[in-house]
């Protein structure tokens, strides 16, 4: 694979020829081709979906349907399966509010030490009103791996398990096949996947996963901001799953005194859906089969291991797993004697991108009696000379603060 | 050649914060909060009778900038009237860290102590 031509496919980097952009698990860059896919949209054919039978209308549904297909071949599921979000918080927050008040205080859900405030804040909330309990599955500080010891918290009483594929701040790979597989032996509880860190660098199987639902966010795998995906398994929808957002769309038929709810995908997308971000995350994921997984697992593994030698050959200490395989490259990490808010400070003199402090995971912080941490994590367009630039910076840090 | 930014007293107080200490005796405290990276500082402050300070100092982790500024702030208190403190401004505490010029990203940090100080005299948490 050719990384420098991919860098010539995102403008972000066309237009800032000095940008080192390392801050991808925030927000990944967007390809020309993305770019183009949305504005295709809104230059020949604007308009709504599902709802015009004129010719622009029907083109508007065309790929906007389109977008569905690619991205459920693109996870394994079918495209009824595929539910349209502003991301993957919105998703999250909405099997919350949906699932949670048929928990009682007999019950528990499970959840990871590593969780992103998205995934651990709407069930505190939750638990407030319906009275069950949050229990947590423990993270190995050493190793940074969860702790299959402490895969026993399911029990007969667990109703949710919800949890990262990837931690955003340790770049961990959480076991998600055995912890399902625990999850449906003990309780059959419902099991949830915050995907929103895998999504663009491990590829994901819904059905192999055994999954019932999976979120994730456009913005993290190369598509447009204020779009995601909320999977879920068919029978789930059917069955299991209520309405969120009640309006237009959703509706198969309506009396002044109750309605009839539409088939799924569409009776959980209420109301004029983000119609060019849809199309958008379809061509992302186009990019993404474009390059293939071989190349992107194998391109992302090299600079993670690069990235992490390099960061402890200069005494910095890594706040996840070492090496490659049981990561992705989303590395988090300390100088001793700097406050993370200094590094990123310094090393931005040099054009590098990171982000600093807490990453929306203040309990894992404190967990870790960490301030805060500076993390640099790795998209498709970086480069060797991107983490060599990383490193000038670092270095740069360690002799302003070390004299 | 010294860094614009991370000069030697900055450094010097970041390594050694000046008052990063509980007062033995206090009126006020008040927890600050940078929303951009979730440091927190916490300030005491004892008054005399004319509502001067007569002592003062504070908790917390920092940045370089950060602790920098609630050193020289809890410095400059000292010995200062309430009213005087609460009319100091953002340039005012610029001035005391000598970076004029400093980004928009860090004004919240070179400004933290002073907003714990001037809301630990607005709003006073009693100890
Ligand atoms: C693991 C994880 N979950 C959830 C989120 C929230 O995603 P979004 O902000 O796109 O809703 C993020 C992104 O920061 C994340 O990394």
């Amino acid at each position: 694979m050719l990384i420098t031509k991919i860098k010539q496919r995102f403008p972000t980097l066309k237009n800032n020829p000095a940008l080192v952009y390392l801050d991808s698990a925030a927000s990944s860059l967007t390809p020309q081709i993305v770019i183009d896919a949305m504005n295709e949209y809104y230059q020949k054919y604007r308009s709504n979906v599902h709802r015009g039978l004129y010719d622009i209308s029907l083109k508007a549904t065309e790929a906007y349907e389109g977008a569905r297909v690619e991205i459920a071949k693109f996870i394994n599921a079918e495209p009824n399966e595929i539910i349209f979000t502003a991301g993957t918080t919105h998703g999250l927050n909405l099997l919350a509010y949906t699932l949670a008040p048929r928990l009682t205080h007999r019950d528990n859900i499970v959840l990871t030490r590593m969780e992103h405030h998205a995934n651990l804040v709407p069930w505190q909330q939750m638990a407030k009103h319906y009275g069950f309990e949050i229990r947590f599955i423990e993270l190995d500080t050493t190793s940074y791996s969860l702790l299959p010891t402490s895969f026993n918290v399911i029990d007969a009483n667990t109703k949710i398990v919800s949890f990262a594929h990837v931690s955003n701040v340790l770049g961990t790979i959480a076991p998600a096949k055995e912890i399902i597989k625990i999850a449906r032996a003990q309780s059959r509880a419902l099991t949830i996947i915050d995907a929103a860190q895998s999504i663009a660098h491990i590829p994901t199987d819904v059905k192999d996963l055994d999954c019932d639902f999976l979120v994730f966010s456009g913005h993290k795998m190369y598509g447009p901001t204020g779009i995601g995906v909320l999977y879920g398994k068919k029978v789930m929808l059917e069955e299991h799953l209520e309405p969120f957002f009640f309006g237009g769309d959703m509706v198969a038929d309506v009396t002044y005194a109750d309605a009839v709810w539409n088939d799924i995908p569409y009776k959980f997308e209420a109301g004029t859906p983000p119609i060019a971000g849809a199309i958008g995350l379809g061509a992302a994921v186009k990019f993404i089969q474009g390059i293939g997984w071989e190349g992107i697992i194998q391109h992302e593994q090299s600079l993670t291991n690069k990235l992490i030698n390099q960061l402890t050959n200069n005494g910095v200490q890594i706040i996840g797993p070492k090496t490659s395989n049981d990561r992705t490259g989303v590395v988090s990490f300390v100088i001793p004697t700097v406050h993370p808010h200094d590094i990123g400070e310094i090393v931005n003199r040099a054009g590098v991108a990171i982000r600093v402090g807490h990453h929306c995971a203040i309990p894992l912080h404190k967990m870790l009696r960490l301030t805060g941490t500076a993390r640099a994590s790795l998209g498709v367009y970086n480069t060797e000379e991107d983490i060599d630039k990383l490193m000038e910076g670092i270095k740069n840090v360690i002799k302003i603060f070390e004299k | 050649m010294s860094d614009p930014l991370y000069q030697e007293y900055i450094l010097e107080l970041y390594r050694q914060p000046h008052n990063k200490t509980v007062p033995a005796e206090f009126d006020v405290r008040h927890k600050e909060r940078n929303p951009l990276c979730s440091d927190e500082v916490e300030i005491f402050v004892k008054f005399d009778s004319a509502g001067r300070v007569t002592d003062i100092g504070f908790q917390g982790e920092g940045c370089a900038i950060s602790q920098a500024g609630i050193s020289l702030i809890t410095d400059h208190a000292k010995g200062k009237p309430k009213e005087e403190l609460k009319q100091m401004t953002t340039d005012d505490m610029l001035r005391l860290l000598g970076l004029p010029n400093i980004s928009p990203a860090r004004l919240g940090c070179a400004t933290l102590g002073l907003k714990a100080l001037q809301k630990s005299i607005n709003n006073p948490t009693q100890k």
